[in-house]
């Protein structure tokens, strides 16, 4: 692609999903229809907009898959996958295989040849990862019991890509490959791969695989943490991002070199960075190349729907789309049964799941190539997968609207309670002295608050402490999200900085309005800004202290410990009450002298209405008044 | 003023003040009674609010405290007819089920009690007939019965009545009999049995009555 082309086509898919996502959404279908239904509109069947290179996108975008395991891979701990072996291996291989019998069978029936048969059965096993995950993360789904069903079987649907592409050579029904058939970026491994180029033994081979895994494993281990501490020190948030770029792209290169699914790779990196204090930054730094990257991937598969032919033949391509969903399904609720899942949760595994994967293209191309299908049999079923997909977010509509309201079971209470097991209640921004006695109280108490820092020495320092703590820019809307700010209920700004309290509490108010503030402020102009902009609570950093410095200051002169206590008390009483009263006046957009000259006339007030605080008081404790009654003689009556 | 304490130098029974005023610097009455009295071998004064400004007491200082003397002494103004509230405070966290009372709670058996309270009403306005209705010793019985339940003997309260208006003279002689009190109850010389007696009202109403074989 050259220039100029370049930047017509990503103008295309841009526009397209800058117009059609939120249409989706405002519907009530999900970003994946709309960029589904994108696709289809600037495709060459509708408006034409992009022709033939649609493929060569969709391989591109595929990257987006890769980025996406290594997001999921983020999001759980090697424990928790541990875990999941049960689920992957049992459930997942039950599926796998079932599904590939019966659509073999029936490919059988319909008098394929069954080597053809068998790799058809095997290609259309696989869903969409790619689907599945986004519309599940997106309806806030994962952590439910079907969508982490749903998660194992794709995991498992992933590892069984690698044996798949080492059998189809060996089903070649005729000689001589077909020419075509694209290399594409995920599934780079069906082309002869570097490694197979060395033409080593077996064993060898195998041991070059185990030995990037364990490059991958024992690499994010011990060099990750050293080496984003490194990139971190330099405070450019560029060197981070590029550095996570450089992480995820290298592992698909790695795993691409010794034929091993890329997405495969990067979910097992993904896992073992999980426990370490950058994964929130890498969340976010890696979440918007993957959303945009999946956009564009749906976009093209919709490009891709081959109306042509649905239109040669409508008969043949709808029994196959039907068929195909109807197959998977049955066996879906199946298995759900066998594992024991609930109703709710096995019909969202089912619908879920019951459509042909990205992974098809892939091993369809690759069957073509090593003879094991003629393109005949080839394009309906390329048409199938890509209609199956196109039709997966309606069907989890169909599930929502009209199939769990009459058969399921509400599963509101399960979900609630789950996510407060992972989220925190209270996110501090900013881990220096201020943020980190709030942490260290709040920590003393029982409450265990999630903590994000820009600063990756302090973060060690803390971590040696044994403290939880993330590196990020808590000005960033994404860091926010993944820290949970969508769950939390109360966030304390103690970053510091000219400004960056006002930026952080217009970001909270603009996406997480649910969110209480208490924000430090540096001192009374500061508060004012923060009073003026609605924040709930506000501190004054150095309020409290100089008062402690004072009240002592007064108890070695001699005065009583309860009065200075007392008085203290009202004196801080005293300043949050002007500084409420100051707020009102103080200007939002004055010139820079009166700005200055108002600041003077604020700080008059509060010293003035310092003298007019009563500083005696508690006359309950001995009341001048009584003293005159007495006198009266109104005590002898 | 210490020929009566033991030749070892120790005193038979430590006493304990707990003194309760939260706005020291403006008493007249108060000030006058305790001034001297962290002098005395053998006396602990107490200063709560000074020692807790936030009201925020240390409960197991306290105890220990507790533990190391035998007689303890609640000094404060009558404050609608009860101590100020740190002294309230004081009781509700200090005295502990399990320590205090309760089966187990032995820390206080045999230990002794004594209110000494200033009231800005008369002694004849604490009186069943008077302005207040009660004498200050039926008034003081949530103190009385606390002491009863971790089985300590309460005497009669030390009061110094019509404080609002005392002269100096009067106030001088409540001074050395409080001070005269403390002494003889470190040194083991009040008669406790008489001192507690339910009949008596005020301690200080006779002093010689309770405080025996004193050399002078």
């Amino acid at each position: 692609m050259h220039g100029e082309s370049l930047f017509i086509q990503a103008l295309l898919y841009l526009a397209a999903a800058a117009i059609a996502v939120p249409l989706a959404k405002r519907l009530g279908l999900g970003s994946v229809l709309g960029y589904l239904g994108a696709g289809i509109l600037i495709g060459p069947y509708v408006l034409g907009l992009v022709g033939s290179e649609g493929e060569d996108v969709m391989h591109f975008a595929e990257f987006g898959v890769v980025m996406m395991l290594f997001l999921v891979g983020l999001e759980l701990q090697p424990r928790r996958l541990w875990e999941m072996r049960v689920p992957v291996l049992g459930l997942g291989g039950a599926q796998v295989v079932l599904s590939a019998v019966v659509i073999a069978g029936i490919g059988l029936i319909v008098g394929l040849p069954w080597q053809t048969a068998l790799a058809i059965g095997l290609t259309l096993a696989l869903s969409s990862t790619a689907i599945v995950l986004q519309t599940l993360r997106e309806k806030g789904l994962m952590k439910t019991e079907g969508g982490q069903s749903s998660f194992a079987v794709l995991l498992m649907q992933d590892i069984a890509v690698i044996p798949m592409l080492a059998l189809f050579p060996l089903l070649a029904v005729r000689d001589g490959a077909l020419h075509g058939g694209n290399v594409a970026a995920d599934g780079g491994s069906h082309s002869e791969t570097w490694l197979q180029s060395l033409a080593l033994p077996g064993w060898a081979e195998a041991l070059a695989v185990l030995g990037a895994i364990a490059i991958v494993i024992v690499g994010g281990q011990v060099l990750a943490r050293p080496f984003f501490r490194f990139v971190a020190s330099s405070r450019m948030r560029e060197a981070f991002t590029a550095a996570a770029l450089m992480l995820v792209i290298g592992i698909a290169v790695l795993m691409t070199k010794v034929g091993l699914s890329p997405a495969l790779g990067t979910f097992v990196a993904g896992v073992v960075l999980a426990n370490s204090e950058y994964r929130h930054e890498l969340e976010s730094d890696i979440d918007p190349f993957k959303g945009l990257l999946l956009g564009v991937f749906f976009i093209a598969v919709g490009a891709s729907i081959d109306f042509a032919l649905i239109a040669a033949e409508p008969i043949n391509i709808a029994l196959i789309v039907v068929g195909l969903i109807a197959v998977k399904m049955l066996v879906l609720f199946l298995l759900g049964r066998v594992f024991g899942m609930k109703l709710d949760q096995n019909l969202l595994f089912t619908f879920a799941l019951a459509q042909g994967g990205e992974f098809a293209f892939v091993l369809v191309s690759f069957a073509l190539q090593a003879g094991v299908m003629t393109i005949e049999v080839a394009a309906p079923i390329i048409a199938a997968t890509a209609i199956s997909m196109a039709l997966t977010p309606i069907l989890m509509i169909i599930n929502e609207r009209l199939v769990q309201p009459r058969f399921g079971t509400c599963e509101a209470d399960n979900r609630a309670a789950d996510q407060i097991d992972h989220q925190s209640a209270v996110i501090v921004a900013g881990f220096g002295d201020f943020g980190g006695t709030v942490v260290r109280f709040l920590r003393a108490n029982g409450v265990r608050p999630t903590v994000l820092e820009n600063n990756s020495e302090h973060i060690d320092f803390l971590r040696r402490l044994g403290l939880k703590a993330y590196y990020g820019d808590a000005r960033r809307s994404e860091l926010l999200h993944a820290a949970g700010a969508a769950e939390a209920r109360m966030l304390v700004i103690a970053v510091g900085g000219e400004g960056r309290t006002m930026e952080l509490v217009e970001l909270a108010r603009k996406h997480f309005p649910h969110l209480k503030i208490f924000a430090r402020a540096d001192g009374w102009f500061e508060a004012f800004d923060l009073v003026k902009a609605g924040v709930d609570y506000v501190y004054r950093e150095n309020a409290d202290t100089a008062l402690r410095a004072g009240s002592d200051l007064l108890c070695v002169l001699g005065l009583r410990g309860h009065q200075v206590h007392r008085a203290a008390k009202k004196f801080l009483q005293g300043d949050e009450r002007t500084m409420r009263v100051l707020a009102e006046s103080w200007g939002d957009d004055q010139a820079y002298f009166s700005a200055a000259r108002q600041r003077i006339d604020n700080l008059e007030q509060v010293m003035l209405a310092d003298l007019s605080e009563d500083q005696q008081g508690d006359s309950g404790w001995d009341a001048e008044s009584i003293r005159e009654d007495f006198a009266d003689g109104y005590h002898e009556r | 003023m210490n020929q009566m304490q033991s030749p070892s130098d120790q005193p038979r029974r430590p006493v304990l003040v707990l003194f309760a005023h939260p706005a020291l610097q403006k008493s007249r009455v108060n000030s006058k009674l305790i001034d001297g009295l962290d002098q005395i071998p053998g006396v602990t004064f107490h200063d709560l609010y000074e020692a807790y400004p936030d009201l925020c007491i240390d409960v197991r200082a306290e105890q220990e405290l507790l533990e190391t003397h035998d007689v303890v002494i609640f000094q404060h103004p009558f404050y609608w007819y009860s101590t100020p509230s740190i002294l309230k405070e004081w009781q509700d966290l200090v005295l502990e089920h399990g320590w205090a009372y309760g089966s187990t709670g032995n820390a206080l058996r045999g230990k002794t009690l004594l209110s000494v309270v200033s009231t800005g009403g008369k002694e004849s306005a604490y009186h069943p007939d008077g302005y207040n209705r009660h004498t200050v010793r039926q008034l003081l019985a949530p103190i009385e019965q606390t002491a009863h339940l971790c089985g300590m003997t309460f005497l009669a309260p030390f009061v110094a009545h019509a404080t609002l208006r005392i002269p100096t003279d009067v106030l001088a002689v409540h001074t050395s009999d409080y001070h005269r009190l403390v002494i003889a109850l470190r040194d083991d010389q009040v008669d406790l049995e008489k001192a507690a007696a339910r009949d008596r009202s005020f301690i200080n109403q006779d002093l010689n009555d309770v405080i025996r074989g004193e050399i002078r």
